[in-house]
């Protein structure tokens, strides 16, 4: 049995850890918000685009020891789908990706609710011509 | 110094060109609230670079030092990574602060 934790097993703690401080650390609960979710879905996508080109191109790499696929290819880019990757990278660099977020998006929403820097409020788009002084909140 | 050593901050580059317009376009006000902004980015450092220098030192991953710019923090942690923590939650909030722009969903911090 191995002693040290793998990849894919920090990137589960990682995303527990990040949910855990969502719900009840920062109480922000922005995994039950929409906003957070459609967020989520725009970042994921850049972010399967940006680990293609940490990947494809090498400039990280990665051991078998510690994820679901094989090692990185010595020379070549790994494969850009199966063997446990996603876009060259590994499948693990989601729940990393996932965590990461969560915890920032939180903390910024914890901060403003606490109410630092909690203005100005962002919005409109500059296609809008709203009346000065409206602020988000009242499109749904 | 080559060339080649700026891909990694040319791989962030890209992230930022991709999202910074959203503080025009769409009225993000991100950078006009920068205590909040270091505020958030500072906690996120602790762990994920704790977790990076873990899993430097375990040899779960590692970096091409022809594709890094070749300065490193204590754990041997590329400063490549140290901006790559810096840059992903800048523009994490950028996209969540554009969606609210857009849709005026609630996400919490409303009063």
């Amino acid at each position: 049995m191995r002693a040290d934790m793998s990849y894919t097993t920090i990137g589960v703690l990682a995303v527990v850890a990040a949910v855990v401080a969502d719900l009840l650390l920062f109480r922000t609960k922005l995994v039950t918000r929409k906003v957070f979710w459609v967020s989520y879905a725009i970042i994921v996508f850049f972010q399967l685009i940006t680990n293609g080109l940490f990947t494809g191109f090498q400039i990280v790499k990665y051991s078998g020891d510690a994820i679901i696929g094989s090692t990185s290819p010595v020379e070549t880019a790994p494969p850009f789908i199966g063997d446990g990757r996603i876009a060259f990278a590994p499948a693990e660099d989601l729940l990393f990706g996932f965590s990461l977020v969560l915890l920032s998006l939180s903390l910024w929403v914890f901060w403003g609710r606490r109410g630092i820097d909690r203005t100005p409020m962002s919005g409109p788009p500059i296609w809008r011509k709203d009346s000065a002084g409206k602020q988000a909140g009242q499109f749904d | 110094m080559q060339v080649s050593q700026f891909s990694y901050v040319a791989v962030l580059a890209f992230v930022i060109v991709g999202s910074i317009w959203l503080e025009v376009v769409l009225r993000t006000r991100v950078l006009v609230r920068p205590r909040r902004l270091t505020l958030t980015i500072i906690p996120v450092l602790a762990p994920f670079l704790l977790w990076d220098a873990y899993a430097i030192s375990q040899g779960h991953w590692w970096f091409d030092e022809s594709r890094i710019l070749g300065l490193y923090l204590p754990g041997d942690i590329p400063v490549d990574e140290l901006l790559f923590f810096i840059v992903i939650p800048f523009a994490s909030v950028l996209t969540i602060e554009a969606v609210r722009s857009v849709k005026g969903w609630t996400v919490g911090d409303e009063s």
